[in-house]
C-alpha cells in the first residue's frame, strides 16, 4: 500500500477513534448537563417574564445563549470529526484512481488529513474563545478539505500516465 | 461477457476463503450487517420524517407558544408546565434523530471496515470476533438511544443518566474498541507488509462502479460547498436571530405586549425551519455521496444483471440528489417539496435494498460452490 493511501486510511481511522472517544466522553460527562442548563435557563427567562422581572429575563437569556452556543458546537465537532474521518478512509480506498504522481498524492492526502483535523478543532476552540482566531482556523480547515476534494476529483478524471 | 454473468472473476477462479468473502467471514458479516444497519436507519428516518417529525415540531411550537402566553398572563406555574412539555418533546425528537444518524453512520463504518479487512493483520477468527462485537455495539447504541425517552431514569443509580443511556454508551464503547482494534490490525499488517498484495474488489472499474464513484464524489463536494456557504452566510445570523426572537418573546411577555410575543413566536418557528432544512440538506448530500462511493467498491459482489446494476446505481444517485435539493425547497414550496424529498429517500432505500439482495445472491452462489467442491473432494 502506497504512502498517500496509507496516510488517508490510517489517519482516517485514528481520527474516527478520536471523534468517537470525544463523543463518548461528551455523552457520559457533558451532554445531559448541557441540555439541563439550556432548558433551565430558557424556562427561567420565561418564568421571570411571568414575574415581570426584566433583569432576570435578560440574565437567564444570556445564560441560554452561551450554553446553546457551546452545545451546538460540541455536537458539531463530534459529528464532523467522525464524518470527515469516514471521508478520508473512503478517499484512501479509492486513491489509486487519482492519476497524480505519488509525491503530489502524499501532499494531497496530507492536506486532506490536516483539514479534517483542523476544521472541527477550530469549531471546538470557538467554545473557549469568541475571537477571530478559532473561526480562522475552522475556515482554513474547511478550505483545505474542499481544495483536497477538488484536487482528488481532478486527479480522478485525468487520464492515467500509463494510458496513452 | 453476457449480461447475466457479471459475477466477479475472483469467485469463479478462486475459492471464497481466498477472496476474503467466506461464509460468516468478517468481510461478509460487516458488509451485510452494514447495509442492514443503513437500510434500517434510513427506513426509520423516513418513517420518523413522515409520521413524527412535523407533528413533533408542531407540538414543540404549540407548547412554546403556550409558555409565552402563560408568561404574558403572569402565570408562572403555566410557564414551567409548558416548558416541561417542550423538554419532553425535544428529547423525544432528539433521541429519534440520534437513532437514525448513529445507525446509518455505524453502517457506513461497517462498510469501510469490510473493505479494509484484507489489510487488517489478524487471523480470520480474530477478525470475525471483532466484526461480531462491532455489530453488537452498532445495534446497541441506537436501540439504547431510542429507548432513552421511554425508560428515562427508572431504576437508575445515577442522577442524570438512565439505563438506556448506559446501554447506548456501552454500545458506543464496543464500536470504539473494534475501530481501535482495526487500527492495530492495520498497523500489524503494515509492519510485516509483503509487497504485491492487490484486493480484486478495488481494481473493479465497471460502468456502474464508475458512475457511483463519480456521482458520489460530486454529491460530497456539493454538500461541502453548501455547508461552507451556510456556515458563512447563516450560522451567526441565525444564532443572533434565535436570541433576539426569544428576547422579544420573553421581554414582550414581561412588558405585557401580546403583539410582540405573537410576532416573535411566528418568526421563531420560521427560523427553526430554515436552520433545520439547511443542516439536513448539507448532511444528506454528504452522507448519500459517501454511500454511493462505498457501494461503488462493492459492485463486484452485487449479483444482478449488468443493466439492472446500472439502473439501481442511477436510482441511488437520483434519490441522493432529490432528497437534499427538495429539502432545501421545503421553505418555498412546503409539503410538496417535502413529499418529493421523502420520495428521494425512498428511492435510495430501494436501490440499496436491491444491491443488498444482489450481494445475498452472490453469497448464496459462493456457498453453493464451496459445498459442491467439498462434496467432490470427499467423493474422491
Amino acid at each position: 500500500m502506497r504512502g498517500s493511501r496509507r496516510l488517508l486510511i490510517v489517519g482516517g481511522i485514528a481520527l474516527a477513534v478520536w471523534g468517537m472517544s470525544y463523543g463518548l466522553w461528551y455523552a457520559v460527562f457533558a451532554e445531559h448537563q448541557a441540555l439541563d442548563s439550556i432548558g433551565a435557563s430558557l424556562a427561567g427567562s420565561f418564568a421571570a417574564a411571568a414575574d415581570r422581572n426584566p433583569a432576570v429575563v435578560e440574565s437567564s437569556l444570556a445564560r441560554y445563549r452561551e450554553a446553546k452556543y457551546i452545545y451546538d458546537r460540541q455536537v458539531d465537532v463530534h459529528g464532523h470529526w467522525i464524518g470527515l474521518a469516514m471521508l478520508l478512509i473512503v478517499l484512501g480506498i479509492g486513491f489509486d484512481r487519482v492519476n497524480f504522481s505519488e509525491r503530489w498524492k502524499v501532499l494531497l492526502a496530507a492536506g486532506l488529513l490536516l483539514g479534517a483535523v483542523v476544521f472541527p478543532l477550530g469549531v471546538l476552540l470557538q467554545t473557549m474563545s469568541h475571537g477571530p482566531a478559532p473561526r480562522a482556523i475552522a475556515i482554513a480547515g474547511s478550505g483545505l478539505m474542499i481544495a483536497g476534494m477538488v484536487g482528488t476529483m481532478i486527479g480522478a478524471v485525468m487520464p492515467s500516465r500509463g494510458a496513452a | 461477457m453476457s449480461e447475466s454473468s457479471t459475477l466477479p472473476q475472483i469467485s469463479a477462479r478462486r475459492p471464497p476463503e481466498l477472496t476474503g468473502f467466506a461464509a460468516m467471514g468478517a468481510r461478509r458479516l460487516l458488509l451485510l450487517g452494514g447495509i442492514g444497519l443503513i437500510l434500517t436507519g434510513m427506513l426509520f428516518g423516513d418513517i420518523f420524517a413522515v409520521f413524527t417529525l412535523h407533528q413533533n415540531a408542531g407540538r414543540v411550537g404549540a407548547s412554546l407558544a403556550a409558555a409565552a402566553q402563560a408568561a404574558l398572563a403572569g402565570n408562572r406555574p403555566g410557564v414551567l408546565a409548558n416548558f416541561k412539555d417542550v423538554g419532553a418533546f425535544l428529547e423525544n425528537r432528539g433521541t429519534k434523530v440520534d437513532t437514525h444518524v448513529h445507525m446509518i453512520d455505524f453502517g457506513y463504518l461497517a462498510l469501510l471496515l469490510a473493505i479494509l479487512q484484507p489489510w487488517v493483520g489478524f487471523s480470520e477468527g480474530a477478525k470475525k470476533r471483532l466484526a461480531w462485537i462491532f455489530l453488537t455495539g452498532a445495534w446497541l447504541l441506537p436501540v439504547g438511544v431510542y429507548l432513552i425517552h421511554y425508560v428515562g431514569l427508572a431504576g437508575s443509580p445515577f442522577q442524570a443518566i438512565g439505563w438506556a443511556s448506559i446501554a447506548a454508551d456501552f454500545g458506543g464503547l464496543l464500536v470504539l474498541i473494534v475501530t481501535l482494534g482495526s487500527l492495530a490490525g492495520l498497523w500489524a499488517y503494515f509492519r510485516g507488509e509483503r509487497g504485491g498484495f492487490e484486493d480484486g474488489l478495488l481494481g473493479e472499474r465497471s460502468a456502474e462502479g464508475r458512475m457511483l464513484f463519480a456521482g458520489g464524489m460530486v454529491l460530497v463536494l456539493l454538500g461541502f460547498l453548501h455547508g461552507a456557504y451556510d456556515a458563512a452566510a447563516n450560522l451567526y445570523k441565525h444564532e443572533a436571530q434565535d436570541y433576539t426572537l426569544l428576547a422579544q418573546m420573553s421581554g414582550g411577555a414581561a412588558a405585557g405586549n401580546g403583539t410582540a410575543v405573537d410576532t416573535a413566536l411566528a418568526g421563531y418557528g420560521q427560523l427553526q425551519g430554515a436552520k433545520a432544512v439547511n443542516i439536513a440538506a448539507h448532511a444528506h448530500a454528504i452522507e448519500f455521496g459517501l454511500l454511493a462511493v462505498m457501494m461503488a467498491f462493492f459492485q463486484p459482489y452485487v449479483r444482478l444483471r449488468a443493466s439492472w446494476k446500472r439502473r439501481w446505481a442511477k436510482i441511488l444517485l437520483l434519490g441522493s440528489l432529490l432528497l437534499p435539493v427538495c429539502v432545501l425547497l421545503e421553505l418555498r414550496y412546503g409539503l410538496l417539496a417535502g413529499g418529493v424529498a421523502d420520495l428521494g429517500g425512498l428511492l435510495v432505500i430501494l436501490a440499496l435494498l436491491a444491491m443488498w439482495i444482489g450481494v445475498l445472491r452472490y453469497t448464496g452462489e459462493l456457498d453453493a460452490e464451496v459445498r459442491a467442491r467439498s462434496r467432490t473432494g470427499s467423493a474422491r
